[in-house]
C-alpha cells in the first residue's frame, strides 16, 4: 500500500483531545503515522502527492455499539457483506453486533464461526456480543469466561431483558469475577406486554397499546441498585425518556456505569408515527418531544456516554402489516452519523461531544483500541463533508433492508470516504 | 319517500376511516342524510336504487352481528351488489396478509370495502392500497365512526340537540372504539362528556381529549342527559383488569339507583352486544321509557345507508 497523505483537514479525534486544522498521514501498512496541525505542507516531501481536504473534516471510524445483523438464521435481512456496505457508507468502521440470532450466539463453538463469517465477508471490524442467558430466555448464563476468552467483547440479550432480579445479580458478580461487560436492554416485560408506542395521548388517539415509560425506568432503577452491591462494567443500551435520564443522574453520583441512547430517540418523537407509520415502531418507542429534550441533556450533561444506530434491518414483508402486526425496529448504521449531525447543525450538542459519543466512548466501554486516530493504530477514518445537504430515500439505503424511520428527510452532513486500515472503502 | 338529490356540500374526505378526520360540515352531511333514510326504512318498499350498479364488499375479520348486517342490509336498500366476506373460509385463514387481500379484492374493482379488524389502523393501512372508498366498521381500539355517528343521530332524534348535552360514557374505555370515536364527535357537536370507568381501563392521557374523568360512576352520572354504557370486552383483556364480575356491577353497572343521579329524563344507551347483569341492570335496558339501545340499532341502518351513498359519490 502507498502512503497517503492528507492535508487541510478539519480532524476531530476526541480520544486525543484533537480538534483542529491539520492533515494525516497513512503509512504503507495502513496505520496512522501522523495527525494534526504538525502535519502540513512543509513538512511532507515535496514528490509525494497530498490529498486537499480543505473544508472537510476527518473523524476516527464510528464504533456502533448496537446492531442487528441478520447471520446466522436471518440473511434475508442482512448477512455480514451487506451490513459491513451499508457501514461503511455511513463512516462506520466498527459495529458491535447483537446475539439475537437464530440459533443465538450462546456458546463457544457458534462464535468460531461467526468470527469467520465476519473475517471472510466484512470490511469492517465486527465485535460479536453473546447473549447473557442460554437461547435468550432468560433463564440460565452462558459461558460468559469462555466466550470472554474466544474473543466476545461484551454480553446482552440484546432486545431482551433480565426480568429475574435474582439472575440478574448472579450474572453481575459473574462479570465481576471475569471483568465482562453486561450490556442491558432495559424494558420491564410485564409493563410493556403487547406495548407498540408511548403510552399517553398518542397510544390512546391511535388505539394502541403503550409502552409506559417507568417500564425502562424500573429496570435501570433496579439493575443500578444491584450494581452498589458489587459493581461489575455495566452498560444500558438505551434510554429514551427524562425519567431514565434522571435516575441515571441520581445514580452516577453512587456507581460506575454507562449508558447508551439511540439516534432514534435524539432525533424523532412519538408525532412522527402518524398514520401508523410502521417503520417508526421502534424499542424503545419513541417517546414525547419533552423526553427527546431530555436526552439531548442527558448528553450535554455527561450523563449518557454513547450514541448508537440500533440497526435493525427487516424486511419489506415484517414492515407491510398492520402496526401491531409489523416486526419492530428500523434500519440505520448508515445514517447514524449524518443524522447525529442534525444534533450539531441545530446547536444541540458541540462537533467534538458528539464525536466522542460515536468513536471514543464507545471503544473505551468496550475496551477495544478502536474510535481514535491514535499514532500507531489502524487507519480506520471517515472523511466528511458536513454541510453537504441531501435527502434520505428508502430506495438509496445501502442495507439488505429498507426500513429506515426517516425516509425523506432532508440532511446536512455526507461521508465522503471511508477508511478500514489506511484503505479506501468507501468513495461517494 | 323522495329524497333530496339536490347536490349540497360534498364531503372532505375520500374515505370514512375515523372522527377525527371528519370535519363539522361533514358530520351534519351526514346527519342529514341519514335523517333522511329513517323514514324510508320505515315504509313499505325499503328499496331505492340510487347504488345501483355499485359493488360493495363487507370485510369483517371479528365476529359482528349489529354491524355486520346493518351494512349489508344498507347496501341492500340502497340497490348495491354486496358481498360479505367470510373470514373463516378465506385465503387469511391460509396467511395472506391484509395487503395482499387487498390488493386482490381491489383487483374486482368494489365501489366501497367496509372493514372490521382486530388492529387499530387497519382501515388507514387497507385505504392506501385501494382504489375505492374504505368504511371502517371498527379497527382495534381507534375508531367506530358509523357506530358514533349513529349514537349522535338518536340523540338528536329524542332531545331534538346536541349541544350543551352532558353525556356519560361508562365502562371499557381503554379497549373501546366506541368510546374514543363518541369522543371526537360528541365533543364536536358540543356536548359536555364524562368518562366514567376504574382506572385500571381509562387509557393514559384520555382527558387530554377534553372529557372529565371519574372513578366514581354515581359522581360521573349527576345531572347526564345521556348514559352510554359500553361493553366489558373480554376477549381484549391479556391480564388480569378487575377482580371479578360481580363486584364491577356493583361499582360500575347500571342500576336504578346509580341512574337517579342524572336527570330525570336521561337516556340510557348501549352499543351492544350487552352484558346483562355486569354493565347494566337487565330491567334498566328494557325499560322503553328510558333505555333507546332499540333505536339506536334502527337508526344504525340509516346512517349507513347515508354513509354508503355519500362515499360511493
Amino acid at each position: 500500500m502507498k502512503k497517503k497523505y492528507f492535508l487541510n483537514a478539519n480532524v476531530v479525534d476526541p480520544y486525543n483531545s484533537i480538534e483542529e486544522i491539520g492533515g494525516l498521514i497513512v503509512s504503507e501498512e495502513g496505520k496512522i503515522e501522523a495527525i494534526g496541525k504538525k502535519v502540513n505542507k512543509n513538512n511532507i516531501p515535496s514528490r509525494e502527492k497530498f490529498i486537499d481536504l480543505k473544508e472537510k473534516y476527518v473523524f476516527p471510524g464510528l464504533v456502533d455499539m448496537r446492531v442487528f445483523v441478520g447471520e446466522p438464521g436471518y440473511e434475508y435481512k442482512e448477512n455480514f457483506k451487506t451490513l459491513s456496505n451499508a457501514a461503511i457508507a455511513g463512516g462506520v468502521t466498527s459495529v458491535v453486533t447483537m446475539p439475537n440470532t437464530s440459533p443465538v450466539i450462546d456458546n463457544v463453538s457458534i462464535v468460531d464461526f461467526l468470527k469467520r463469517r465476519g473475517r471472510d465477508k466484512s470490511k469492517i471490524n465486527i465485535f460479536p456480543a453473546a447473549s447473557l442467558t442460554k437461547n435468550l430466555e432468560g433463564a440460565n448464563m452462558t459461558e460468559f469466561g469462555l466466550l470472554k476468552k474466544k474473543g466476545i467483547i461484551g454480553f446482552t440479550d440484546g432486545n431482551k431483558t433480565i426480568q429475574n432480579t435474582r439472575l440478574m445479580s448472579r450474572i453481575m458478580k459473574s462479570a465481576y469475577d471475569l471483568d465482562c461487560l453486561i450490556m442491558q436492554h432495559a424494558e420491564d416485560l410485564e409493563l410493556s406486554k403487547n406495548g407498540m408506542v408511548n403510552d399517553g395521548i398518542i397510544s390512546t388517539k391511535l388505539g394502541l397499546q403503550g409502552i409506559p415509560d417507568i417500564a425502562e425506568k424500573i429496570i435501570i432503577e433496579r439493575d443500578l441498585t444491584l450494581l452498589e452491591d458489587l459493581n461489575c462494567r455495566y452498560h444500558v443500551s438505551q434510554i429514551s425518556s427524562s425519567k431514565s435520564v434522571d435516575v441515571i443522574a441520581q445514580k452516577k453520583e453512587v456507581v460506575n456505569f454507562t449508558t447508551g441512547v439511540s439516534i432514534n430517540n435524539l432525533s424523532l418523537n412519538e408525532n412522527d408515527i402518524g398514520d401508523f407509520r410502521t417503520f417508526l415502531k421502534l424499542s424503545p418507542p419513541l417517546r414525547t418531544e419533552d423526553d427527546r429534550v431530555s436526552l439531548i441533556k442527558g448528553i450535554n450533561k455527561n450523563l449518557i456516554d454513547v450514541i448508537v444506530s440500533d440497526h435493525k434491518p427487516e424486511d419489506e414483508e415484517s414492515k407491510r402489516l398492520t402496526f401491531s402486526q409489523a416486526a419492530t425496529g428500523a434500519s440505520g448504521v448508515e445514517t447514524l452519523l449524518p443524522l447525529s449531525l442534525e444534533l450539531f447543525h441545530n446547536g444541540s450538542v458541540k462537533l467534538f461531544k458528539l464525536i466522542e459519543l460515536l468513536t471514543s466512548n464507545p471503544a473505551k466501554i468496550l475496551k477495544i483500541n478502536k474510535g481514535n486516530l491514535s499514532i500507531g493504530n489502524d487507519a480506520d477514518f471517515c472523511i466528511v463533508d458536513i454541510y453537504k445537504p441531501w435527502i434520505v430515500k428508502k430506495e438509496k439505503i445501502i442495507s439488505k433492508s429498507k426500513n429506515t424511520c426517516i425516509d425523506d428527510k432532508k440532511l446536512q452532513g455526507q461521508v465522503v470516504n471511508t477508511f478500514v486500515k489506511g484503505e479506501e472503502l468507501f468513495k461517494i | 319517500m323522495a329524497i333530496n338529490t339536490k347536490k349540497a356540500i360534498k364531503i372532505s374526505q375520500k374515505h370514512l376511516l375515523g372522527i377525527q378526520d371528519l370535519s363539522i360540515s361533514d358530520v351534519n352531511l351526514i346527519l342529514s342524510e341519514a335523517k333522511k333514510f329513517i323514514l324510508l326504512n320505515k315504509s313499505k318498499n325499503k328499496k331505492i336504487n340510487i347504488l345501483n350498479g355499485k359493488t360493495q364488499i363487507n370485510l369483517f375479520f371479528e365476529p359482528s352481528t349489529r354491524t355486520q348486517s346493518s351494512f349489508e342490509l344498507a347496501g341492500k336498500r340502497l340497490g348495491a351488489d354486496v358481498m360479505s366476506m367470510n373470514i373463516t373460509n378465506s385465503a387469511i385463514k391460509k396467511g395472506e396478509t391484509l395487503i395482499d387481500t387487498a390488493m386482490t379484492l381491489n383487483a374486482m374493482h368494489p365501489d366501497i370495502i367496509v372493514i372490521r379488524h382486530q388492529d387499530s389502523g387497519a382501515s388507514n393501512l387497507l385505504s392506501q392500497k385501494v382504489n375505492c372508498a374504505v368504511l371502517n366498521a371498527g379497527d382495534g381500539r381507534r375508531e367506530h365512526p358509523t357506530q358514533a355517528l349513529l349514537d349522535a343521530l338518536t340523540i338528536i332524534d329524542r332531545k331534538n340537540k346536541i349541544q350543551g348535552l352532558k353525556i356519560a360514557i361508562c365502562g371499557d374505555i381503554l379497549h373501546s372504539r366506541v368510546a374514543r370515536s363518541n369522543i371526537y364527535l360528541l365533543n364536536m357537536l358540543g356536548a359536555e362528556v364524562n368518562i366514567v370507568a376504574p382506572s385500571n381501563l381509562l387509557p393514559k392521557d384520555i382527558n387530554k381529549l377534553g372529557v372529565n374523568t371519574f372513578s366514581n360512576m354515581k359522581k360521573g352520572l349527576k345531572d347526564c342527559d345521556i348514559v352510554m354504557m359500553l361493553r366489558l370486552q373480554n376477549e381484549r383483556m391479556t391480564s388480569s383488569f378487575l377482580s371479578s364480575n360481580r363486584e364491577y356491577y356493583e361499582y360500575y353497572g347500571l342500576t336504578p339507583d346509580k341512574l337517579n343521579e342524572a336527570k330525570n329524563d336521561a337516556l340510557i344507551m348501549h352499543p351492544g352486544p350487552m352484558n346483562r347483569g355486569i354493565e347494566i341492570d337487565t330491567k334498566l335496558a328494557d325499560d322503553i321509557n328510558k333505555s333507546v339501545i332499540k333505536e339506536q340499532v334502527e337508526l344504525g341502518v340509516a346512517v349507513r345507508m347515508a354513509c354508503l351513498k355519500i362515499f360511493c359519490e
